[in-house]
């Protein structure tokens, strides 16, 4: 069959629309393939929040369960060099974690407490302030502050904006040191910042986050601080609980009780 | 291309010198295609302290760049007739220095690629976005400034009047780039050093020390080379103009120094215990910023003097003390400073490595290559004007 060219780019014309149609009628009608937050099943929240129980966390010594999952699943390599390690929960001694905290004579069990450290999630999030291209952004529906690695131009100025080191910077290609590989996240390039996510994709099938699912004490609680009566939010009317550097006015959204 | 023609011929030590920067920059091309291939990796830079000597470079020249207000503003707003010679020296000085900035940004890019995002996603709140509009607008605005002025000086009629307010917005335009480019830092919470709102006065200071210094030796260099003279009144004011920037400069970083040690609030006080005396034995700061003290030191002494300022042949020794100790300063500890220590308290120390220190290199050659071409096509139309 020959073609002319004028039929030629008549047909790719049409079949271009037809895809572009096709596209607008499955997101009106809501059937995009990958199940988003809208999906039945997601977990929906007004507000993520996170409280830690430090005790509870601190029963096992030595326990890493939920840096573990969080990084098995994620696909966060394992660099052996301090300076371009990827980390998005790890621990972290307790005066470092609250500096304004620490005196000299506090007993040493407290001093050495390890504390589980991630993305805060900020209310008011300086990094996001920040980005140049709204590669990290707080999601208005309920308050996660995500991060497109597609966007990133890696100029690292969230990094600096962060009060509390949550960020890490992909110095190098990290899929050399993906130990092994969960088909069913992305792995990152070589130039781009990343961090917690609070789990969105899991959130968005309806699991709770990786840490939270794998900590053996269940000291990890996660859900709706907008509603009053969801398990975090007894949990802080009910213990004393204290947040990483509040007097920035970042309203950091994970809580620790001590 | 523009009056491009009269950087096309040359003595035999003009393109020996072309040729000597242009290998630099082919060697720091050779570096940057290395770093694109690896990563940031090869860098000094670390999780820790995540901006290292490309950013502080830029912040560095930003302030060149915007010091040359300090000649165009006494020239065209005050009608100061010795700085005639040297204003368009100014300009180039500044054109070049901006396009310095925009290139250790570019090396410094996770993802270089991508950076026309940061147009393609304007993002108002972010003061990276405004210090792309203000340093691309700086540029434009010098660029024509220049070139139209020095056209017409060719063709030997005044400029046309339209140029005026453009040249008037060229001054504020001048101070908001380093104010912007203050504001990138002095915005951050939990990073105390630079959380100070004398952040821009001081960039600014200094920026009226180090590039007129840098002006000044450019002026003695190409009178030695080419026998070009701006003139001794024009050299005399620019040291006078050195001389207010580099003591305004000291006395704001005292007053740094007071509000910290005074107040004693550990976090404010840390990152200079680190630089000038070292935390937890971890040091590598601590001899360039003594030096740098020293150098402020001795400058002030002798720019304060008159009979050393104006003496001719210990000009430009002074010159190279101001120009030394603010880029140990400023090019140096004040970006790395303020990240150690980290929020956590870890002490990282930063070291650029041999790749970061040849891409360094081969931007400053990008500069001195700017400068070269645009100071012969100047002075070649001049020398045509006055024959």
């Amino acid at each position: 069959m020959i073609i002319s060219r004028k039929k030629f780019l008549k047909l790719t014309g049409i079949s271009m629309l037809a895809a572009t149609g096709e596209r607008i009628a499955e997101s009106l009608a809501g059937t995009a393939p990958s199940a988003g937050p809208g999906s039945p099943r997601a977990l929906t929240a007004k507000r993520w929040a996170m409280v830690i129980d430090l005790q509870k966390c601190a029963r096992e010594d030595g326990c890493t369960a939920c840096i573990d999952a969080c990084h098995r699943t994620h696909n966060v390599p394992d660099i052996d060099n301090r300076a371009h390690e990827i980390k998005w929960i790890w621990k972290e001694e307790f005066k470092h974690a609250f500096p304004s905290a620490h005196n000299e004579y506090q007993a040493e069990h407290i001093e050495s407490l390890p504390v589980l450290l991630l993305c805060n999630h900020c209310d008011n999030p300086p990094c996001v302030r920040v980005c140049p291209t709204q590669a990290t952004w707080k999601r208005e529906e309920d308050g996660i502050v995500m991060m497109d690695w597609h966007r990133c131009i890696g100029c690292r100025y969230c990094m600096a904006a962060c009060p509390y080191g949550s960020r890490s910077f992909n110095w190098i290609d990290p899929r050399n040191d993906i130990a092994q590989l969960n088909p069913d996240f992305p792995t990152r390039t070589k130039g781009v910042v990343e961090k917690c996510t609070f789990c969105d994709t899991r959130l968005a099938k309806g699991e709770l986050p990786a840490c939270v699912e794998a900590c053996p004490q269940d000291a990890i609680f996660f859900g709706d601080l907008d509603d009053a009566g969801s398990e975090i939010r007894q949990l802080l009317k009910s213990e004393y609980a204290i947040r990483r550097k509040p007097e920035l006015g970042t309203k950091p959204e994970i809580y620790y009780i001590v | 291309m523009f009056m491009f023609e009269k950087a096309l011929t040359g003595s035999r030590k003009y393109w020996t010198w072309i040729a000597c920067l242009a290998a630099v920059v082919f060697l720091a091309f050779l570096a940057y295609l290395r770093q694109l291939d690896v990563g940031l990796g090869i860098s000094g830079m670390s999780r820790d302290v995540t901006w290292g000597i490309y950013i502080a470079q830029f912040t560095f020249f930003v302030g060149v760049a915007a010091s040359a207000v300090m000649v165009v503003l006494p020239y065209y707003l005050h009608n100061y007739k010795a700085f005639g010679r040297v204003t368009i020296l100014g300009e180039f000085l500044a054109i070049s220095s901006v396009t310095m900035c925009a290139l250790f940004i570019f090396v410094d890019m996770g993802q270089p690629a991508r950076v026309l995002n940061v147009l393609l996603y304007p993002t108002l709140n972010s003061p990276m976005f405004w210090d792309m509009v203000s340093l691309g607008g700086y540029f434009l605005l010098n660029a024509v400034i220049a070139l139209v002025t020095l056209s017409a000086e060719r063709k030997g009629i005044a400029p046309p009047k339209w140029i005026k307010p453009v040249i008037i917005l060229s001054i504020p335009w001048a101070i908001s780039i380093h104010t912007v480019t203050a504001f990138l830092y002095s915005g951050l919470p939990g990073r105390s050093f630079w959380l100070t709102a004398i952040l821009a006065p001081r960039f600014l200071a200094s920026a009226f020390a180090s590039g007129p210094s840098l002006l000044i030796l450019l002026c003695l260099l190409i009178r030695r080379l080419t026998g070009y003279d701006v003139g001794k009144e024009a050299l005399r004011k620019l040291a006078v103009i050195v001389t207010y920037g580099m003591i305004l400069n000291v006395f704001f970083l005292l007053m740094e120094i007071f509000t910290a040690f005074y107040s004693k609030i550990p976090e404010h006080m840390e990152h200079f215990h680190y630089l000038f005396a070292g935390l937890e034995g971890r040091d590598a700061l601590v001899p360039w910023m003594w030096t740098s003290v020293l150098l402020a030191a001795v400058s002030l002494v002798l720019l304060m003097t008159p009979r050393f300022r104006n003496n001719q042949t210990l000009l430009p020794v002074i010159c190279i003390v101001v120009f030394l100790s603010l880029w140990i300063d400023k090019g140096l500890g004040l970006v790395v400073g303020g990240f150690i220590p980290s929020p956590l308290g870890a002490i990282t120390e930063y070291a650029p490595t041999l790749y970061e220190i040849s891409i360094t290199l081969g931007i400053f050659a990008i500069g001195f290559l700017m400068v070269t071409v645009f100071y012969k096509i100047a002075l070649s139309v001049r020398e045509q004007y006055t024959q």
